[in-house]
């Protein structure tokens, strides 16, 4: 092969870099079954752990009594909160600085609440043993409706901190109060809504759904009592934060902990807290000197590690009678359940709730949260979303359809009317953000065009017509949403979690053969980090993406990161890649100025070379460079050719996307057909157009499944309902519409190579279009606002209230 | 979702089976193809101490035709139900129905047997077989006897079935020539139960109805048979009026549970919306 007369193109294809549809390197092991997941480990004398739970929502406890479960050949152990107490883990603090039970002692404030763990031999006896396990219950009035959560009558959950009248985000109004959150101008937002020629107003919930990820939360624990070294592998999105609350929780050095996150089947938020699994498992290892196995069942998945949603947005709009926008006034009653649990940047309780101005130019807003208790599993965390930005996302993106209709504009009209223009950015909204980029009329319309959108409308003219004269039985909506997100927590200026600045790194090492080794601080759980920080390295480097190894997960040889959520790998680690591969860069140049013996300001990079200006036939090809610099470095420079990076954002990023669903739905039985689903997304610069058609598709079929059945209820007494497959709606591929996916590139002035983000866009965006197609479908017939979950009991109910049916 | 310690035994013979039925008569349970009873012991709902899997006795399984009746033995998968090379054309609703059941994978395992013996109001073969007006075979310690379809479900998993006896086999008479058949089923997702599910059998004759059966699935604690619903449309011209009048009879039968799947008002609703369209489209295959 002969390096000068290959063309342009085929060395950049080789490298298999920005923009290339690379197959995915994961999925070689993957689709053979051969992924290393938690639960494919299995240690020498390993034991596993089970859970005797709580049947209460709410219940005092009188009595524990293991006596039986102990009994049982091949039990070594069962824990409860009082074998915890003498080492001070009976309680664990949570990430929104709350704490929680680690095993329930004196009270149960949810059903499935963790109250002793069973440690034996085989699986089977554990789970046999737990069934020993004897509880005496004084059971307690549950407190299952948040909106009477603070009421004067109301039972109090927490007797813990029920004299404590501040928490960890300012004053608490009642014992059950967690927070109150408040942003924006209140006087002047007041003050526009009393001047205000139009107003709407509409309590817009989000029920509590649930991440679920195929893989459930799951650890081994292993503790070398010689030499006093803890090793946890577990279904970790964060792996060095948790080694780092392992080491202040046990006292253990954080250098003696190693942290390990192998395979993950799918995180979705669920896998970023720490749960009492794993600190049961840790101290099982460390009573028993035997490696500890935890398991979660679907079951205890859906019911008590980290829910999602459960806001409850009270939304206000001030605007004019031409639909323009004046002022935005929100109020949330969010469910935080029995403990404050949720996953935010510490200094963040209601997340970034706050991006609920969307992509609108709102001059003026003024947004409070009110976080409250009870007697449901703790979570809260971002599923599938940067922090509680898909509630913010359904809150406008309803909101403005509702004004769309009662002012009897188009719902596109009506954006296009409000949004952020073009010139405008980088915008600083109402509530304090500072947009980077966006170019909303265009994403917007390219939407409207591919879909064929006055058509639409006039088909469905013609069919609400034909319904009215009882020619049809079918309703058709059209649906519209367009998405603003804010990922990539993020500057350190905004985000922390306990403290630690909510960076990310990469550090790259270049072999003497030019093939490299990178770590990242992130975590993948499915994305495809193997595949795109390679593209990154690719093009940044000249090096072909397979002489490039990714390797995440491991916190004894992974730099330090905040792990993978919130759509921040690309932003932050990403980021970290690309100004890392800019250090060996730089370096190389260097060496291959020494090489070609000319000065280094005579050189420039070119796809996968160093050459002389001007003198194309003189160069130094990336692998030449990485040779010399281990054989022969140039004299005053050190060897070798690595690099370390670690990025702190200057600002979050902020991916949108213009999404429509074409609906049809029977109004006999409540079942909705999703006609039509166009996705369009602006994410930056594309770094695998493959990848993230993958990730597109998969939030929307969860955007779909949340918008059209997800939903974990409880009854009035706090028994959990639907906490299987049997009823929680996990979609297959039957029931899944086919996506159209498309897009636009407004690339982030600010990111090393422009690109934002795009995991969570799809759930972000998908759920309000979905949404907005059902209520769009009902407005003919009076309808303001349906409540989600839009399952073919409610949608029936709803054509009843409405009176359509025969 | 681990189940407790028991037994496991796979007989290779019918009489093999009926001993250990007559030694375990409380504590043992037939094992067909496990899709009801395993999540039951996984979550220790149930918890036999003796599984005796029926999987290893040839005799349990297979279609024959026996004069004017098909002989279906009760280890017979849905999946072998489906790709038949008689009983699809013989009696199309059968397979109709068992391609409403789970998903590919679980119709391969899943019997027909095991799906119409537990009695769990939720499976679909229940209310098919009243409505075929089938005769289980039935094989304990005393013998054999039969007991119909129609008189078999006796209340939530409560059925004729004795302590220690086998269903073995399944015989449904021949469906008559020329008639029309539905199973239509609501439900939320592939491998659901469903909100409201009918299944209709009937004839024509003379532009008129001549016979139809009706089988209503999980719209009480056991599958019923809504008599005074078809027998109110012999004799009716086969119109929208007829059926819907069919349906409000249907829909004063039926007892569901609220559930996942909606209120009590819901189902109820759902069971006369797909009685409705049962006996439209049975109508319109007979014309077709």
């Amino acid at each position: 092969m002969n390096e000068m007369s290959e063309t342009r193109e085929v060395r950049e294809a080789r490298l298999q870099g920005l923009g290339c549809k690379r197959k995915r390197v994961e999925d070689v092991r993957f689709t053979q079954g051969k992924g290393k997941y938690v639960d494919d480990l299995k240690l020498p004398g390993m034991l596993y752990g089970d859970f005797h739970r709580s049947p209460y929502g709410h219940a005092r406890i009188k009595r524990i009594d293991t006596s039986k479960a102990k009994a049982v050949p091949g039990v070594l152990a069962v824990l409860t909160a009082e074998d915890l107490k003498p080492l001070k883990l009976d309680w664990m603090p949570t990430l929104a600085g709350d704490v929680q039970a680690v095993l329930a002692g004196d009270k149960v404030l949810f059903q499935n609440q963790e109250i002793a763990f069973i440690v034996a031999t085989e699986r089977y006896i554990a789970a046999d043993a737990a069934d020993l396990v004897e509880v005496e219950y004084e059971a307690l009035p549950a407190l299952v409706d948040p909106f009477k959560a603070m009421a004067e009558d109301a039972p109090i959950l927490r007797e813990d901190i029920k004299d404590k009248t501040t928490g960890a985000h300012g004053e608490r109004k009642h014992p059950n109060h967690i927070f109150t959150w408040e942003i924006g101008d209140r006087e002047a937002t007041d003050l526009a809504f009393r001047e205000a020629e139009v107003t709407i107003k509409e309590l817009i919930s989000y029920q509590r759904v649930h991440p679920c990820p195929l893989e459930t939360c799951q650890s081994v624990a292993s503790f070398d009592k010689i030499k006093g070294e803890l090793t946890v592998w577990g279904t970790f999105q964060a792996p060095h934060v948790v080694r780092t609350v392992a080491a202040i929780l046990s006292g253990i050095p954080e250098h003696k902990i190693h942290v390990i996150a192998p395979d993950i089947g799918g995180g979705f938020g669920n896998k970023v807290g720490v749960y009492p699994g794993y600190v049961c498992a840790i101290v099982a290892s460390i009573v028993t000197g035997r490696p500890v196995k935890w398991v979660e069942d679907r079951i205890e998945n859906l019911s008590t590690t980290a829910f999602a949603r459960d806001y409850h947005m009270t939304a206000e709009i001030a605007a004019t009678r031409e639909g323009r926008v004046k002022a935005l006034r929100v109020h949330v009653l969010a469910d935080h359940g029995a403990f404050d649990a949720c996953a935010d940047p510490s200094k963040w309780p209601a997340g970034f709730f706050n991006i609920v101005t969307g992509s609108y130019d709102f001059p003026i807003a003024h947004v409070a949260v009110d976080g409250v208790y009870t007697n449901k599993a703790p979570g809260g965390v971002a599923y599938r979303c940067s922090f509680r930005v898909t509630e913010a996302a359904y809150c406008i993106e309803r909101a403005m359809d509702i004004l769309a209709h009662k002012l009897g504009i188009d719902p596109a009209e009506i954006r296009m009317r409000n949004f952020i223009r073009r010139e405008q950015f980088p915008y600083h909204s109402a509530l304090g953000w500072e947009y980077d980029s966006g170019d909303y009329h265009t994403a917007l319309q390219k939407a409207l065009d591919a879909v064929g959108y006055s058509a639409l409308r006039a088909e469905q003219t013609a069919r609400r017509e034909a319904f009215r004269r009882g020619e049809t039985r079918e309703i058709m909506g059209i649906g519209i949403a367009f998405f603003t997100e804010i990922v990539g927590a993020g500057p350190a200026k905004n985000c922390d979690i306990l403290g630690i600045a909510m960076f990310d790194s990469a550090e790259i090492r270049i072999h003497p053969t030019g093939a490299v080794i990178a770590r990242m601080g992130t975590k993948s759980q499915g994305q495809g980090h193997e595949t795109t920080y390679a593209q990154i390295i690719a093009s940044e480097l000249g090096i072909p993406a397979d002489d490039v190894m990714i390797e995440e997960g491991n916190t004894d040889t992974a730099p330090y990161g905040l792990g993978t959520y919130g759509s921040r790998s690309t932003p932050t680690a990403g980021a970290a890649t690309a100004m890392a591969c800019r250090k060996i860069k730089a370096k190389a140049q260097m060496i291959a100025a020494h090489l070609l013996e000319v000065h280094h300001d005579d050189v420039e990079f070119d796809i996968d070379r160093f050459r002389v200006k001007g003198m194309p036939e003189r160069f130094k090809t990336m692998k030449d460079i990485a040779w010399t610099a281990y054989s022969a470095p140039p004299p005053g420079l050190e060897p070798g050719l690595e690099a370390v990076n670690y990025y702190d954002p200057p600002n979050m990023t902020y991916p949108f996307g213009a999404y429509i669903c074409v609906m049809d739905i029977d109004v006999d039985t409540g079942v909705a057909k999703i006609r039509r689903f166009y996705a369009l997304d602006d994410c930056g610069t594309r770094i695998n157009p493959m990848i993230i058609e993958g990730q597109v598709h998969g939030g929307l079929t969860e955007a779909f499944a949340i918008a059209m059945g997800q939903e974990i209820a409880y009854d009035e007494i706090g028994n959990v309902k639907g906490a299987s497959f049997l009823d929680f709606f996990l979609p297959t591929a039957v029931e899944t519409p086919k996506w159209e996916t498309d897009f636009t590139v407004t690339p982030s002035p600010h990111h090393p190579i422009g690109a934002k983000g795009v995991g969570e866009s799809p759930n972000v965006g998908g759920v309000p279009a979905f949404s907005n197609a059902v209520n769009d479908a009902f407005a003919f017939l009076g309808a303001t606002h349906i409540q989600m979950p839009h399952d073919a009991w409610r949608l029936w109910q709803a054509a009843e209230a409405l009176g359509a049916q025969g | 979702m681990i189940p407790g310690p028991f037994a496991y035994h796979r007989p290779q013979s019918l009489a093999e089976a009926v001993a250990l039925f007559a030694a375990h008569p409380e504590d043992g349970r037939a094992l067909a193809g496990g899709h009801s009873l395993i999540p039951m012991m996984k979550l220790r709902l149930a918890t036999p101490e003796h599984l005796i899997d029926l999987g290893g006795i040839a005799a349990l399984k297979g279609i024959r035709r026996e004069g004017e009746t098909w002989v279906i033995g009760a280890t017979t998968t849905q999946a072998a139900l489906i790709g038949h090379e008689a009983l699809p054309a013989g009696l199309p609703i059968i397979g109709e129905t068992a391609r409403q059941i789970a998903d590919p994978q679980i119709r391969y395992c899943g019997t027909l047997g095991g799906n119409v013996a537990n009695g769990d109001p939720g499976n679909d073969m229940p209310a098919l077989m009243m409505c075929l007006d089938a005769v289980y075979h039935l094989a304990g310690a005393k013998g054999e006897r039969r007991v119909k379809a129609r008189d078999f479900y006796l209340g939530a998993y409560v059925t004729a079935l004795a302590a220690g006896e086998i269903l073995t086999a399944i015989q449904i008479p021949a469906a008559p020539p020329g008639h029309g058949h539905a199973y239509e089923k609501l439900k939320r997702k592939i491998g659901d139960y469903a909100t409201a599910a009918a299944a209709v059998m009937l004839t024509l004759e003379a532009g008129r109805i001549a016979t139809c059966a009706i089988g209503l699935t999980n719209l009480a604690p056991t599958p019923l048979l809504a008599e005074a619903a078809a027998a109110m449309l012999i004799g009716e011209t086969p119109d929208e009026r007829a059926f819907a009048a069919a349906a409000r009879a249907v829909e004063a039968i039926v007892a569901p549970t609220a559930d996942g799947r909606g209120p009590v008002e819901y189902r109820t609703k759902m069971a006369g919306v797909m009685t409705r369209r049962a006996l439209a489209r049975a109508v319109a295959r007979i014309g077709a």
